[in-house]
């Protein structure tokens, strides 16, 4: 430590205490407008007949917040954490990132206002106009500039495994957004898509499941690689396999998305390359998800005594459940059955709540003691409480989409012998209706445990105070 | 598939771009002596 820490460089964590509390407070934010649809979905008059209540406007508002306001808050605040402790420099330009951060809740709002209105693009996870585009660039590119102005003027030699996932994420989701996004504005609140028809889909398609490769994946894997080895204390099992996992994620990521498009106008040739390189990236992906796993290896011990542990790790299986569970959806003839059911949305949500969800709860809980100067939570049974909270939710969540997804698969093909279809769709969706009730069962209870964070959050928070932390000084030697 | 004329040519520079950067990392030594670079992390905040 430096021996006269009044002169020494400060670690700028303001920017990293905004992001955090923030990432709370959208999530549960994010998570109930997500309860209320799940439950509107169950029974339709929620809607109460008020336009900016019904399903297809809070829909979209649900998944940009969860996505790009919980998930998005989550990744900026760890991301500018790990970088400067990686590198030991405190943030390049932090007035710019003080920006990002503004410029990023502005993005928020701007959504939570205009998509209940019905603005919107129409591009799944890439609704929000034109204007709100352009804001999004701004807050995007500040962010690039921050993170990597930090990694040129780093003072550790090595760059940190998850400061690789982070920069990829950055630079992939960047180059995304500009691609999908370009429209040609027709008044302030409206555009047109620059490419049509199937060209459009398959843009749309090469971005969405980009996006949860690199947003909802690389984002995150960069959170993990950090966080389960401080937390659990000991070093990342493979270091060389990190490495491995990461280049090899990104060569073969950017063509899977064309298995959102099975069975429709898009050649079935291109058809096909998504559902090859979905099932390639199995590979990867377990690796990563041993990887992570093993790092307890000889420790597991620590799972039974450290609910933060719990969460990091249980987000790891559920990774390598969605991560085996995606290519075989990609299949054609396994999508033929799950394509349009609600077995999509199981899989999304094992992956968003599970996977997303835990492993960016887990990380804050080891993050905002020590951004308040604290050495632990307020209460750690109520970091154990939400942890089952969230995992039954899950599970109930989950397995009620399966069933659901896998029975209107086989109502939808039924067909009768003189060639009629046995079931109209509407029976389906009756058939449906219990699913839908358990699901908001299991809705209840995982926010209902992101309730309890934000309770735990603010004990924290208001009983602790933000410490500024000296940047140490490296020994030569490790230079 | 027009488009492909788009997507094609922009994953083949994202991976020539990849494969540059992978490049630079393993001339710069970023993969030598790694495992005490995952055991650093561990050590002061």
């Amino acid at each position: 430590m430096n021996p006269n820490p009044a002169q020494a460089a400060l670690y700028n964590d303001t920017v990293v205490r905004q992001f955090s509390i923030m990432a709370v407070v959208w999530g549960v934010v994010g998570m109930l407008v997500g309860l209320f649809i799940a439950a509107e979905l169950a029974w339709p008059e929620l809607n109460f007949g008020i336009p900016w209540l019904s399903y297809g406007r809070l829909r979209p508002l649900h998944t940009n917040a969860v996505i790009f306001a919980f998930g998005g808050c989550a990744l900026m605040g760890t991301s500018y954490y790990v970088v400067q402790r990686t590198c030991q420099v405190p943030l390049f330009l932090g007035k710019l990132a003080s920006f990002h951060f503004w410029a990023w809740q502005a993005v928020i709002v701007a959504a939570a206002i205009s998509l209940p209105m019905g603005y919107t693009q129409g591009k799944e996870y890439a609704e929000l106009e034109w204007p709100i585009d352009i804001l999004i660039t701004i807050a995007w590119v500040s962010y690039a500039i921050v993170f990597f102005g930090t990694i040129g003027i780093r003072k550790v030699r090595h760059i940190y495994v998850a400061n690789w996932f982070y920069g990829a994420f950055i630079i992939a989701v960047a180059i995304l957004h500009i691609v999908n996004s370009a429209a040609v504005p027709a008044g302030w609140m409206k555009s047109y898509s620059a490419y049509a028809g199937v060209q459009d889909a398959m843009i749309q398609w090469w971005y969405g499941h980009n996006a949860v490769g690199f947003f909802l994946t690389a984002g995150f894997l960069g959170m993990m690689y950090y966080f389960i080895p401080k937390q659990a204390g000991r070093p990342v099992y493979s270091y060389r396999l990190t490495i491995v996992h990461f280049w090899a994620l990104i060569f073969t990521y950017m063509w899977a998305g064309p298995h959102h498009l099975h069975y429709t106008a898009l050649p079935d040739w291109t058809q096909s390359i998504g559902m090859v390189f979905s099932l390639i990236l199995l590979a990867p992906s377990w690796g990563g998800m041993i990887n992570g796993v093993m790092t307890l290896s000889g420790a597991w011990h620590k799972l039974r005594d450290d609910p933060i542990l719990r969460f990091l790790i249980v987000s790891l299986s559920f990774y390598g459940m969605s991560t085996f569970e995606g290519p075989m959806m990609s299949i054609k003839t396994v999508n033929a059955l799950s394509h349009y059911t609600d077995w999509t949305i199981g899989h999304v949500h094992s992956g968003a709540l599970g996977w997303v969800g835990l492993i960016s709860m887990g990380s804050l809980y080891y993050l905002i003691p020590r951004l308040y100067g604290r050495k632990e939570m307020h209460s750690v049974p109520a970091i154990e409480l939400h942890f089952w909270l969230a995992t039954v939710g899950i599970v109930l969540y989950i397995a009620a989409m399966w069933i659901a997804g896998v029975m209107q698969g086989l109502m939808w093909r039924g067909i009768n012998g003189d060639g009629t279809l046995t079931y109209t769709f509407v029976e389906s969706v009756k058939a449906t209706y219990p699913f839908y009730v358990v699901r908001v069962l299991g809705g209840v209870l995982y926010l209902g445990g992101m309730l309890v964070m934000a309770w735990n959050t603010w004990m924290t928070v208001t009983q602790g105070r933000s410490v500024h932390v000296p940047v140490p000084v490296l020994a030569p030697a490790a230079a | 598939m027009d488009i492909l004329f788009l997507l094609i040519p922009l994953s083949v520079a994202l991976a020539l771009i990849i494969i540059a950067a992978l490049g630079w990392a393993v001339w710069r030594g970023q993969f030598e002596g790694i495992d005490a670079e995952a055991q650093r992390i561990l050590e002061a905040d």
